[in-house]
């Protein structure tokens, strides 16, 4: 019962810090550890979440996990079922399904790039006015990344004309960084858990806070090689194109944050990027000691 | 700047061009200053079909003619809605860096892709 008990207290301290985390300012002004810290809350909710079930099935071996899994396996084999099965069947069958989930997840991204990629090669040129880039005639305000082992940066006409040089430069350096550090690959298994759990609102803002900090990083890359006037004026030209009337969507919402974390939010210090880390590392030991024994 | 993807491009350039069903020789005469061969020719003909960008029909005689499915405004159409995230779950799929349309202009992209 040790084991279920521990695992119990890391799924509700995970879902009880998942909340305040999406609302907190604080990792705007380190982004990178943010995501980090977003990495270890949802592996330590996985594993404790599919731990904490197995667990409780398992309690009458009075074994580790990985120990009495086996032997249950092969009691299960012999025919020998106790009432309890029901939880290490629930557990094993979430685990997964929150694999299928990001398989199916991942093989779709990869349907919609390819394809993506294909249309591009026929349809988008060269430019001088964007080095490494390719440009789309059209006339709204695009830029956008399409990641993969060699991603592709793509810019509308309508952005070139919209932006000055020192923006575009801007706004290439951050689709470059979204593309080198593979933040696609971030982004995955938090929208994989939206479709694992459509119906649960926090799963939802926890994907849209991590999406905040991807775009910060990235912002925060570029600004340090072209400065963070340039992208926060190419933000604006960008809003700029939105209706004036009517409510602001998470969309809005997102932009006004990056331009107040670039007009000059402080960054983080070291002492409490790294206490915000080790938090997590304890927070990730927990599951991993139970499970992988 | 023979490279497959480089004449997957003229080859749809000149298909989207004529406006009509091309048949591979005309394809051939007017990338003439490229020198390909017919079966060169032929074949990017045949891998731009396979991936869905031309249809294949037969002509007079026993020549192959090729049409482009959609037009090039229609492809960049659907890149714009693939790029905004208005086309399904596609969020994870490419990373924009501002949503930037509003929605008349999305139901105008949206019709030029349905347009066919």
């Amino acid at each position: 019962m040790n084991a279920a008990l521990h695992l119990a207290a890391t799924l509700v301290l995970c879902v009880a810090a998942a909340g305040p985390l999406a609302r907190a300012r604080w990792v705007w002004r380190a982004p990178r550890t943010g995501i980090l810290l977003w990495q270890m809350l949802g592996l330590s909710w996985a594993l404790s979440a599919v731990g904490l079930l197995l667990a409780l099935g398992l309690a009458s071996y009075d074994a580790p996990v990985p120990v009495a899994l086996a032997r249950w396996a092969d009691d299960a084999v012999r025919g020998e079922v106790t009432p309890a099965a029901v939880l290490v069947v629930l557990g094993l069958l979430s685990a997964l399904d929150l694999a299928i989930g990001l398989l199916w997840t991942w093989c779709s991204v990869l349907r919609v790039r390819r394809r993506h990629r294909d249309v591009l090669a026929l349809v988008a040129r060269r430019d001088d006015a964007a080095p490494g880039a390719f440009v789309l005639d059209h006339p709204q305000v695009v830029a956008y990344c399409v990641p993969g082992a060699r991603s592709a940066v793509v810019l509308s006409s309508g952005a070139l004309t919209a932006l000055t040089r020192d923006q575009v430069d801007a706004v290439l350096g951050h689709e470059h960084a979204h593309g080198r550090e593979r933040h696609d690959l971030v982004l995955l298994p938090f929208s994989a858990l939206c479709a694992v759990l459509p119906k649960v609102r926090l799963a939802r803002s926890v994907a849209r806070a991590v999406a905040l900090l991807v775009e910060m990083r990235a912002d925060e890359s570029a600004s340090l090689r072209h400065g963070a006037q340039p992208l926060a004026a190419a933000l604006r030209r960008f809003g700029s194109t939105r209706p004036p009337e009517g409510a602001l969507g998470a969309a809005d919402v997102a932009v006004e944050a990056r331009l107040d974390r670039l007009a000059g939010l402080p960054p983080l210090p070291a002492a409490l990027r790294w206490s915000a880390l080790v938090s997590g590392l304890v927070l990730v030991s927990t599951p991993v000691s139970f499970l992988i024994w | 700047m023979n490279g497959l993807g480089e004449l997957e491009r003229a080859a749809m350039d000149v298909l989207w061009d004529r406006g009509e069903p091309v048949a591979v020789r005309d394809v051939v005469r007017a990338l003439a200053d490229r020198d390909l061969a017919y079966t060169t020719v032929m074949t990017v003909l045949n891998r731009l079909a396979k991936k869905g960008f031309v249809r294949r029909e037969a002509g007079e005689g026993r020549a192959w003619y090729y049409a482009p499915v959609a037009s090039r405004e229609q492809y960049v159409a659907r890149l714009m809605l693939d790029a905004l995230s208005l086309t399904g779950d596609r969020e994870t799929a490419l990373a924009h860096f501002a949503q930037s349309m509003t929605a008349p202009e999305a139901e105008a992209l949206s019709q030029a892709l349905d347009e066919r």
